[in-house]
């Protein structure tokens, strides 16, 4: 599938008009302000979201004004597959099956407290998307580690940097075999775009995980927001990539980052004067991180070898 | 009295006909639980959330639409006839992403005054 | 017309339940399972795929949740969308869908969920009845009604669609019945022939009246609420709703009543002799059903008692309860559940005190509190003829008598006191340890 354009985007009344509407109640420089604005683009209006308790539950208004102009339904934190697959469910009995559910989560909402509502309803293959828009922390209740934050991150309840490594929850969810599971980063909105967009027209369960920057949560300057992702991508922190079938398929530009030696330095990314969240990173540190890093890609290289198997 | 308690039932109407905002001065004409309606701004005017404001020199501006592309707010607006950009000053929040990622660096961040 | 399997003879408990929640043709059921609930939502699982619903082209989804969460989550999520929905729980489980029932409310979303409660765990695991679970939820806003039949059971599941769905009340209801005393015994059971249910059972909407899906009217639901602006509102229309939903509660119970011929007293409360009692004893659940024996038994050795059975707890039913205790002064509550630290130790004993409060008439009234039977212990007829003889001393010597396991003023029907502490002439009140 050709990638699609941002001109294409603009000649569309469809995708160009906004459904996450302006002057909603997001920090200046917002990652999920950008990557709701472009996923919802992809999905239009015939969508229902529900979404846990996050950020997402409070910038999209308070009573009785609302930012998004589709259904939305706030939901319990640990409830929104299940919310979710219940209300396809629902949706189905009263003749309204064509809407797409989507779940809107944030990174504590999937990775820990939700995790079990997200496994039981990819095990259960619910015709549902559920996105994970990850920004490494509890922002919305004041910057505290979720199980999602990489190593060393300084979070309110990590004061002397997070001790443990980042959860690898698409991988996680890839192991219950579902039709597709896809990362991107608001550093490339368009890839972003695509992946939902392609996700919309698949049956079953789709999980989409985004990097989604959060300035005031990872302490650098708003303007800097599609640089963090960027770097975060370039460095190989976190790759893109697809998993649609079982089949991975790297995306954007980590299609060239599966070669070590094409990745900009850890340091780059991890260091204070990039992140004030990462004020503790020291070399040390850095080279724990590179482990994490290789760690994770290694669950992207187990894939690929596999599939070079196959094909022999 | 039926009718005094079916008041609220005007927000099931159709989009044009639903009032934009709801606006309720009593316990006795509210719904029975509550529910919010779509409204651009519905954090208020955010553009006076700005310290630094976006602007751009039309005449470097070769309409490759990035800023629209990484607003995070939908704040960049792109005219249907002439493609020229502009900004919604009303909401825009004055993050400058549009600024940092301008490939021909021709929007510029002035401070309000 | 497919002949069906079951319609009419002895059944147990949960799978009048599961019949009733398919002749109440709901749309979407979540299940998971616990004891002593499992059955329900197995006979459910089998039920969607029985000849006699699908050659009637029912469409009931059954969904496997995860956990009890996701099973209230999940009908949360259904309930949005507008469907009818049911699951069924017990015990810890109900206890780990809390969070989600206190949503069901706030949301108002007519959800029928029924329990077969259990003892809640700790100190030590315990599956049998004891309504300490659905107790626990008594002021959260969702409407208890307390179970002492087989077909009971099934009658109440499909009364209680027209009751949740009504647009005057639009809470959940839960149907309450002892675990294994009702859930795995059998007694006779007739169903209701599927079209007079259709008939009886309330027409579904398109949509609730205050919740939709529709992309043409875009609306958000669970936004924030200031202080200062209408959260206390929309808590206190609940409240507004439960007290709403007594009368459709009667309503509901003739209308049954007068259609299939079976009653429960009005609905709300089912008196036996007690309209010329002398004492009264209040109770709930199979308990309360079995001191209509321990009546006839009094009556026939020439003691005018009385009993009262309250069947919906939650909206509570003040009037109807007052109305007989106006009449007798003298009443015992027997509660199946304990609420620690509470004034009488029992949950709808202290309610009962404190209903007797407002009004002049019943200000005087002479109310004991009796728990028994927690975690599944036999609380036997002869139990309650002696809790009977207990308010019969009262109202003659206008004491209440002394026993060895009344503590803080409350008898505790069956405790175990130990020999040594036995008072001598009393033996006969305590368990055989």
């Amino acid at each position: 599938m050709a990638k699609t354009k941002i001109v294409d985007i603009v000649a569309n009344p469809e995708t160009k008009r906004e459904y996450f509407l302006p002057g909603n109640a997001t920090c200046q420089g917002c990652g999920l302000d950008l990557a709701l604005r472009w996923a919802m683009k992809a999905l239009g209006p015939k969508t229902a979201t529900v979404s846990p308790a996050s950020c997402a539950n409070v910038v999209t208004g308070l009573w009785p004004k609302s930012a998004p102009d589709w259904a939305w339904f706030n939901m319990a934190f640990a409830a929104s597959a299940a919310a979710a697959s219940g209300m396809k469910h629902g949706l189905i009995a009263k003749g309204k099956g064509d809407y797409n559910v989507v779940v809107w989560a944030g990174d504590g909402g999937t990775a820990d407290i939700g995790i079990q509502g997200l496994s039981g309803a990819a095990e259960r293959n619910e015709d549902i998307i559920y996105v994970m828009y990850d920004n490494e922390s509890y922002m919305n209740t004041g910057i505290q580690a979720s199980s999602s934050a990489p190593r060393g991150t300084v979070t309110t309840t990590t004061p002397y940097g997070k001790a443990k490594k980042k959860k690898n929850v698409p991988m996680i969810v890839a192991a219950h075999n579902v039709p597709y599971v896809a990362t991107c980063a608001v550093s490339d909105p368009m890839d972003l775009y695509d992946k939902f967009k392609k996700a919309k027209d698949i049956k079953g369960f789709r999980f989409i995980q985004i990097l989604t920057p959060c300035p005031p949560g990872w302490r650098h300057e708003a303007q800097y927001t599609i640089k963090q992702a960027q770097l975060a991508v370039d460095t190989g922190v976190f790759p893109l990539f697809e998993i649609e079938n079982g089949i991975l398929t790297l995306s954007g530009k980590s299609k060239r980052l599966h070669d070590p030696t094409k990745r900009k330095p850890l340091s780059e990314y991890f260091s204070k004067k990039n992140q004030g969240r990462f004020k503790l990173i020291d070399d040390k540190l850095i080279e724990q991180l590179q482990q994490d890093v290789n760690e994770w890609w290694s669950w992207i290289d187990r894939y690929l070898v596999y599939q070079e198997n196959l094909e022999i | 009295m039926v009718e005094e308690a079916k008041k609220w039932e005007i927000i099931r109407k159709s989009r044009e006909e639903r009032p934009k905002i709801q606006s309720w001065t009593s316990y006795w004409d509210l719904p029975p639980a509550s529910l919010s309606f779509p409204i651009k701004g519905c954090a208020g005017h955010t553009g006076d959330w700005r310290t630094f404001k976006p602007v751009i020199n039309q005449d470097e501006c070769i309409k490759c639409y990035h800023c629209y592309m990484y607003c995070p707010e939908g704040t960049v607006l792109i005219d249907d006839e002439s493609g020229i950009v502009s900004f919604d000053y009303d909401y825009c929040k004055g993050c400058g992403i549009c600024a940092e990622m301008c490939p021909k660096k021709c929007i510029e961040m002035q401070r309000e005054v | 017309m497919v002949e069906p399997k079951f319609f009419e003879g002895p059944q147990k408990g949960n799978l009048a339940a599961a019949y009733a929640a398919m002749d109440a043709n709901v749309d979407v059921i979540t299940a998971y399972p616990i004891t002593p609930q499992t059955t329900v939502v197995e006979e459910l699982s089998s039920l969607v795929g029985e000849e006699e619903f699908i050659a009637r082209n029912q469409k009931t989804q059954f969904m496997r949740m995860e956990s009890e969460h996701s099973v209230a989550a999940g009908l949360v999520g259904a309930s949005y969308a507008g469907a009818r929905v049911y699951s069924a729980t017990a015990g810890q489980g109900l206890l780990y869908m809390t969070e989600m029932i206190h949503w069901m409310v706030g949301a108002r979303l007519p959800v029928v969920l029924s329990i077969a409660t259990r003892g809640l765990t700790g100190g030590g695991w315990n599956i049998w009845a004891d309504y300490g679970d659905i107790m626990g939820l008594r002021d959260s806003g969702i409407m208890i009604q307390l179970l002492g039949t087989h077909q009971e059971i099934y009658d109440s599941i499909l009364m209680g669609f027209n009751i949740s769905e009504h647009p005057d009340v639009m809470l959940p209801l839960f149907p309450a019945y002892g675990g294994f005393v009702l859930s795995h015994t059998s007694k006779p059971v007739k169903r209701v022939p599927w079209e007079e249910a259709q008939k009886f059972v309330i027409p579904k909407r398109d949509e609730w009246e205050h919740v939709w899906i529709d992309s043409e009217r875009p609306m958000m639901t669970g936004a924030l609420i200031m202080p200062q602006s209408f959260y206390a509102e929309f808590r206190i229309k609940a409240h507004e709703a439960q007290l709403k939903a007594i009368s459709v509660i009667k309503d509901t119970m003739a209308e049954f009543e007068k259609r299939f011929g079976r009653s429960y007293g009005n609905g709300l409360v089912e008196p036996y002799k007690a309209d010329d009692a002398d004492v009264l004893m209040i109770g709930y659940g199979t308990i309360a059903k079995q001191a209509e024996d321990a009546v006839d038994v009094l009556r026939e050795q020439g003691y005018k008692a009385g009993a009262l059975r309250v069947r919906t707890y939650r909206p509570f039913p003040t009037e109807d309860i007052l109305k007989y205790i106006k009449k007798t002064q003298i009443v015992g509550v027997m509660d199946r559940a304990i609420a620690f630290g509470n004034p009488t130790a029992g949950p709808l004993s202290t309610d009962i005190m404190a209903a007797c409060q407002r009004y002049d008439s019943t200000r005087n009234a002479k109310i004991l509190p009796f728990i028994g039977g927690l975690g599944g212990r036999d609380v036997t007829y002869d139990d309650q003829i002696e809790q009977f003889k207990i308010l019969f001393d009262l109202k003659e010597k206008g004491e209440a008598p002394k026993k060895p396991y009344k503590m803080w003023g409350t008898y505790w029907t069956g405790l175990i006191t130990g020999s040594d502490k036995v008072p001598q002439g009393e033996e006969e009140y305590f368990g055989d340890i």
